[in-house]
């Protein structure tokens, strides 16, 4: 089975799959008749989990455009983490807002499959038409509750700048084919590596383009207008998904163009990427100290991870390219739990999602009070948990690549966002005002979701040895 | 023979009139026209450059790209649509429900 040219595409398949079983299951299903439609997705990303378990070290390629490294199955690892936590933590929420089940789920898997196709993409077109795949899907579910005008905005916002940066990203992908003549990333970065003395202006124009369409996702400064809006409007539970599943992808896809065909342009490409690193970690900290929307504040502090990971894309040295993928992983279980959190507690008819809602949370929910403080000191980068070992291998990296200037913004941005993720916790324990309107009972489900996401920042946090040593072995697969 | 720097001349001034107009244009399927103009400008380069390559996979990109675009106006106009339900309005100085 595993010697065909078919075997890169396994895990897609799998998660293809269960989102047409969603879709089939959704059309046959009558009216006010339940169905466990969620647990088709939970097959679908367990069987995608295992294959690219199995497909480890084999280095299998489709075609020559899919490839299943260990770089591509690493993302993927995280990306089916991300797809189960969501559909955990979905059958709560669906039912109480009134989400079509079927269309969620058969969503959120299309835009799943596209992502771990971005991940193993080893060709330009494939990157775009896996892109669309991932966006065109999440473009719908942030409009999902059609029924809340801000939600319709908020994805009319995200489409209109999503396709806009997609045109770039395309035009980027023109020049880099008119120079190259082929749209393969093996290709151009042999044919990159032979003429990287001679200074192409297509060149650069094809990697300035490119660099704005993979801005444009990663939402970074000044390309991040998208995000608050989209993130807000957003159900609390695909803002989740998309926060960390989208990131997720992108950036995997950034890394491999930018650090396998685009490499030996490193010298062109790496100041802007300095600026828009520096500026992507300021902005969206101070903005995000103005906020008084948890969901809102969250989009800033997600804005400024993306910062974080940018130090770690140009510090690509041996500390670097490892902990590009380890802080991948730390943020997206990380800031699952903390959309979790926000997605039980919110009502159908209201979000519960300003920062005044939480007030007093320790003495309704002390569980879920502590839950949320972890995943937000987690996000702050405090010990012992999973972002602070993120944090400090960024800026490890950072420095003994010789970028002092960022480690000090980044430094400094952490522990202004420190501030803000503390409100928060003040808030919930420190304030009297009982909550009202929150959910009587959270089901057990979502409680061990929210479990297990806690237990992996602390298994980050304090045993990361393991995920580091893996994510080194994996990455240095590409370059 | 009509040299490769003509048409992507043309495609460039193509892409400059979509991108301006998704800036300056006030009325939400213009907009949308716009972009689909700047996907079709890129259209022209990908040919113009397969055509000086001499292979046909310019051409045979283009035909994702297009069924990429249709996909993208499918699911853009269906958000029009539940938007105008909403506001009455096709205006995008009308929506302000988010705002910083």
């Amino acid at each position: 089975m595993f010697n065909s040219s078919f075997d890169a595409v396994i895990p897609i398949v799998c998660v293809v799959l269960a989102a047409l079983a969603a879709m089939a299951a959704e059309a046959f299903r009558g009216k006010g008749e339940r169905m466990p439609i969620g647990l088709l997705g939970l097959v679908g990303l367990v069987a995608a989990g295992v294959s690219s378990a199995l497909l480890w070290n084999r280095n299998a390629a489709s075609f020559g455009v899919l490839v299943a490294d260990n770089f591509g199955l690493f993302v993927t690892g995280i990306l089916v983490v991300v797809g189960i936590l969501t559909i955990l933590f979905s059958s709560e929420v669906l039912e109480r807002d009134g989400i079509p089940a079927g269309e969620y789920y058969a969503l959120m898997l299309f835009s799943l499959s596209g992502m771990i196709m971005m991940a193993m993409a080893n060709d330009l077109l494939v990157v775009f038409v896996a892109l669309e795949i991932m966006s065109i899907a999440v473009y719908v579910l942030t409009g999902i509750r059609r029924d809340k005008p801000e939600a319709t905005e908020a994805s009319f916002k995200y489409f209109l700048l999503g396709a806009f940066s997609s045109a770039f990203f395309l035009y980027g992908i023109a020049f880099t084919f008119g120079v190259a003549g082929t749209t393969r990333l093996d290709a151009i970065g042999e044919l990159m590596a032979a003429q990287a003395m001679v200074d192409n202006p297509l060149v650069l124009l094809a990697m300035g383009l490119l660099m704005v369409g993979f801005c444009f996702k990663i939402s970074v400064v000044p390309f991040h207008m998208w995000t608050p809006d989209a993130y807000q409007g957003a159900p609390a539970i695909v803002t989740g998904f998309m926060s960390t599943g989208v990131k997720a992808a992108a950036f995997a896809a950034f890394a491999r163009v930018f650090l396998s065909a685009f490499e030996p342009y490193i010298a062109d490409w790496a100041p802007a990427i300095w600026v828009l690193a520096a500026l992507t970690m300021i902005v969206g900290t101070v903005v995000g100290v103005a906020q008084v929307n948890l969901k809102r504040m969250l989009a800033y502090s997600s804005i400024a991870h993306g910062g974080y990971l940018l130090v770690g894309l140009l510090s690509a040295n041996e500390v670097g390219k490892a902990a590009i993928l380890f802080y991948l992983a730390a943020y997206a279980v990380t800031n699952l739990a903390a959309f979790g959190v926000i997605a039980v507690l919110g009502a159908r008819d209201q979000g519960n999602d300003e920062l005044r809602d939480y007030a007093g949370l320790w003495h309704s929910r002390p569980a879920l009070a502590t839950l949320m403080t972890v995943s937000l000191l987690s996000l702050g980068g405090l010990p012992p948990t999973a972002g602070f070992i993120g944090k400090w291998y960024i800026f490890a990296a950072a420095v003994s690549a010789g970028y002092y200037g960022l480690a000090i913004i980044g430094v400094l941005t952490s522990v202004i966002s420190v501030f803000f993720y503390l409100r928060v916790v003040v808030m919930m324990f420190m304030k009297d005002r009982e909550v009202a309107g929150m959910p009587a009972q959270v089901s057990g489900l979502g409680m061990a979701a929210l479990a297990v996401a806690i237990a992996a920042i602390f298994y980050l946090g304090i045993l990361p040895t393991q995920v580091l040593d893996l994510a080194a072995r994996s990455i240095s697969t590409i370059f | 023979m009509i040299p490769l720097s003509h048409y992507l001349i043309v495609s460039a001034v193509l892409f400059s009139i979509g991108t301006t107009g998704v800036f300056l244009r006030r009325n939400l399927i213009t907009v949308l026209l716009s972009i689909e103009i700047m996907l079709n400008a890129v259209n022209l380069s990908f040919i113009a450059f397969g055509r000086t390559h001499g292979t046909v996979d310019g051409q045979i990109i283009v035909f994702f790209v297009m069924t990429v675009a249709a996909a993208e106006a499918a699911v853009g106009l269906a958000i029009v649509i539940s938007l105008f339900r909403h506001r009455e309005s096709l205006n995008p100085d009308a929506f302000t429900a988010l705002r910083w």
